[in-house]
């Protein structure tokens, strides 16, 4: 069986105006050739820094941008040059939940009219059928009745992420892209809320690109992880795989870097040294190379191409590094 | 507990905010200590008071609003609540100092960092503003700034973010106090950069031998960073104690389902994670008696009539509940 969303070589480029002019001087590569597939009903977790490119490609799969190069396969066709026309019917079965529940909704509409809405885009339902619908997504995300008539600034955060979750399930999609769909949210809070999508992935069958910073949270959801670095993956694996035997040295940096509520273990020293570098002047060879303590001539003059690796488990696990660390 | 007077003495503060809906108290009847050279980390979920508690000890409440309507602040046996605008001018920066979460905010877009550093030292130590200058490269290089001779000319928008949290670390430590407060210093930034701001807190407090007061959500940083806790729920304190005896035997039930709700690297995958149902309640619907009631498994009559008072279980370990004993 084909992969229900297929990723080639990606890549979104960004022309950066300046001067009087504003010609496009310099290119920023925001995504810069990412490949990778995602079964139906799987999750891949995508975790990186800010500036990686990770909200930029979630943008790019449902086509919010258009990408410059690079093929997106969803069920076998390529979205990547599709007109807004064209993309209508494939948008129904692609949605997006973001971090920001309040930026996200209209403030002016009730929470009945913004769930309503993708109904009425897609010309569905009577309105007494719309209502009915409206109903069944407040059960299903665990909302109280009367919540339709309701304005966003009504709810707390948690709640807002419930609404915005309803409004990415209501066409019943195949694929949801959850971008930071809990890092607003406190502790409580975020793990009702991860709890939500995990039962609603199992009830509906859906399909996750979850792409967050913090990888114990990914890591909870996901069952394969992708990390990005400057625009490219560079470590790609098995949830379970990435975590007990990361590969890339910039992984096993982020896995150290986390706090761990014990305060038995003993405070480690920074894993890392200085910040990640601009995707508008990437580093030669390695993107990684300025920081990676392993670095060699070899990583400063030649890129390293995503490879598979062996695991114990047989199951799939890929790097993007000259040596096996 | 017998010990030397703690540098910083927190008694029975309440903090209120004035607004359409009346006088809401953000911070209600809260005490606790911060003793010299020690780490105390306040822990607790948005709105639960503990910025508040910050601002109230810098003074730096928003006005006219903000008002501590009782307490003392007792910073070196002395009330900071009673202190004049000109003597908390005097306390601020040169005996305690403030790191922010949004390094942008804290820092003046349109002077140099450099200019921004040697303005603390021209107003505390020194009249020669080379020497000023001097003191501030010198102050950006114990902070890790690289190259910081060219980053003294530098505005705050040509730094990333990690560079600007160490220079707004420079300027809170400028005069060398005796408190640093930091609210969420990490927040704001990449995991492996809050690695670097957190190794760099932990060094300088070494080096220095300051009390840091930090204030964060994120019961990870608190277990790296702090000698001792205070977790903070609605304005009230729910529980106190050293690290140890927060994480080893957390005790009162909100403490208890904070610690189990974290999703943990080392818990199997795709699981359903603990949660606190419920939500907290608004400042100006709180309950009588205890305010976790309406999201404890443990409430009772007793919970909602009358408020729990902070009861030592162990010494130096308090909490705030009726039914600890069934927590644990």
């Amino acid at each position: 069986m084909p992969p229900l969303l297929e990723v080639r070589d990606l890549r979104m480029h960004f022309p950066v105006r300046e001067g009087v002019l504003l010609r496009a001087r310099q290119t920023c590569r925001a995504v810069d050739g990412v490949s990778f597939t995602l079964a139906a009903g799987e999750t891949l977790g995508l975790v990186g820094e800010s500036g990686c490119g990770k909200s930029t490609l979630g943008r790019c799969i449902v086509r919010l941008l258009t990408p410059t190069a690079g093929s997106i396969r969803f069920e076998g066709t390529d979205l990547a040059p599709l007109s807004r026309r064209a993309l209508k019917p494939v948008r129904r079965q692609i949605q997006m939940v973001f971090q920001d529940p309040v930026e996200s909704l209209n403030a002016r509409h009730t929470v009945g009219q913004t769930l309503a809405e993708p109904f009425i885009i897609h010309g569905l339902g009577t309105p007494a059928e719309r209502a009915r619908w409206v109903q069944e997504l407040l059960d299903q995300v665990g909302l109280p009745r009367g919540a339709e008539q309701k304005y966003p600034f009504e709810f707390s955060g948690g709640q807002r992420q419930r609404i915005g979750i309803a409004r990415a399930i209501a066409l019943r999609p195949k694929l949801v892209i959850c971008d930071e769909p809990v890092s607003a949210l406190d502790v409580s809070i975020q793990s009702q809320v991860l709890n939500l999508l995990m039962e609603l992935q199992q009830q509906l069958g859906l399909s996750f690109l979850f792409i967050a910073h913090n990888l114990a949270v990914v890591k909870h959801v996901s069952d394969r992880i992708a990390i990005m670095y400057l625009g490219r993956i560079v470590e790609l694996g098995g949830a379970d795989d990435v975590y007990a035997n990361p590969r890339h040295p910039y992984t096993r940096a982020l896995l150290a870097a986390i706090p761990v509520p014990d305060p038995r273990r003993h405070s480690p020293p920074a894993p890392l040294a200085g910040d990640v570098p601009s995707p508008i002047h990437p580093p030669s060879g390695c993107p990684f190379h300025p920081r990676c303590p392993h670095a060699t001539d070899r990583c400063k003059a030649e890129r390293p191409e995503l490879r598979t690796v062996a695991t114990p488990t047989g199951t799939a696990q890929s790097v993007a590094c000259h040596y096996d660390l | 507990m017998s010990s030397p007077a703690p540098l910083l003495s927190i008694r029975d503060l309440a903090v209120g905010f004035q607004t359409d809906s009346g006088l809401l108290r953000a911070v209600d009847g809260i005490s606790f200590d911060v003793p010299r050279g020690r780490t105390v980390g306040v822990v607790g979920e948005s709105g639960c008071g503990k910025s508040v508690t910050a601002f109230s000890i810098m003074r730096l409440l928003p006005q006219p609003h903000g008002k501590i309507l009782a307490g003392q602040i007792l910073f070196d046996g002395r009330d900071l609540v009673q202190a004049t605008p000109a003597e908390m001018g005097t306390i601020r920066a040169a005996r305690i100092g403030m790191v922010f979460q949004e390094p942008l905010s804290a820092l003046n877009p349109v002077h140099t960092i450099g200019r921004q550093l040697a303005e603390i030292y021209l107003l505390h130590k020194t009249k020669d503003k080379r020497e000023a200058l001097r003191l501030a490269v010198d102050m950006l290089r114990r902070v890790g700034l690289p190259s910081p001779e060219v980053r003294v000319g530098e505005y705050p928008h040509q730094l990333s973010g990690g560079m600007r949290q160490r220079v707004v670390i420079a300027m809170a430590l400028a005069c060398h106090p005796d408190l640093l407060i930091a609210d969420e210093p990490t927040t704001a930034l990449d995991v492996t950069v809050q690695a670097q701001i957190l190794a760099l807190l932990r060094e300088l407090r070494a080096e220095m031998g300051m009390a840091v007061l930090l204030i964060t959500h994120d019961l990870g940083v608190i277990a790296e960073q702090c000698d001792e806790v205070v977790v903070m729920y609605a304005g009230r304190i729910a529980e106190q104690g050293t690290v140890e005896q927060i994480f080893d035997r957390p005790t009162h039930p909100y403490t208890r389902g904070l610690l189990a709700s974290i999703p943990r690297l080392e818990h199997p995958r795709k699981t359903r994670l603990t949660t606190i149902e419920g939500l907290v309640p608004a400042l100006s619907e709180m309950p009588a008696g205890c305010r976790f009631q309406n999201r404890c498994p443990l409430a009772s009559d007793q919970c909602r009539q009358s408020q729990p008072p902070l009861e030592e279980i162990d010494p130096g370990h308090t909490v705030a509940c009726f039914h600890w004993r069934s927590s644990v």
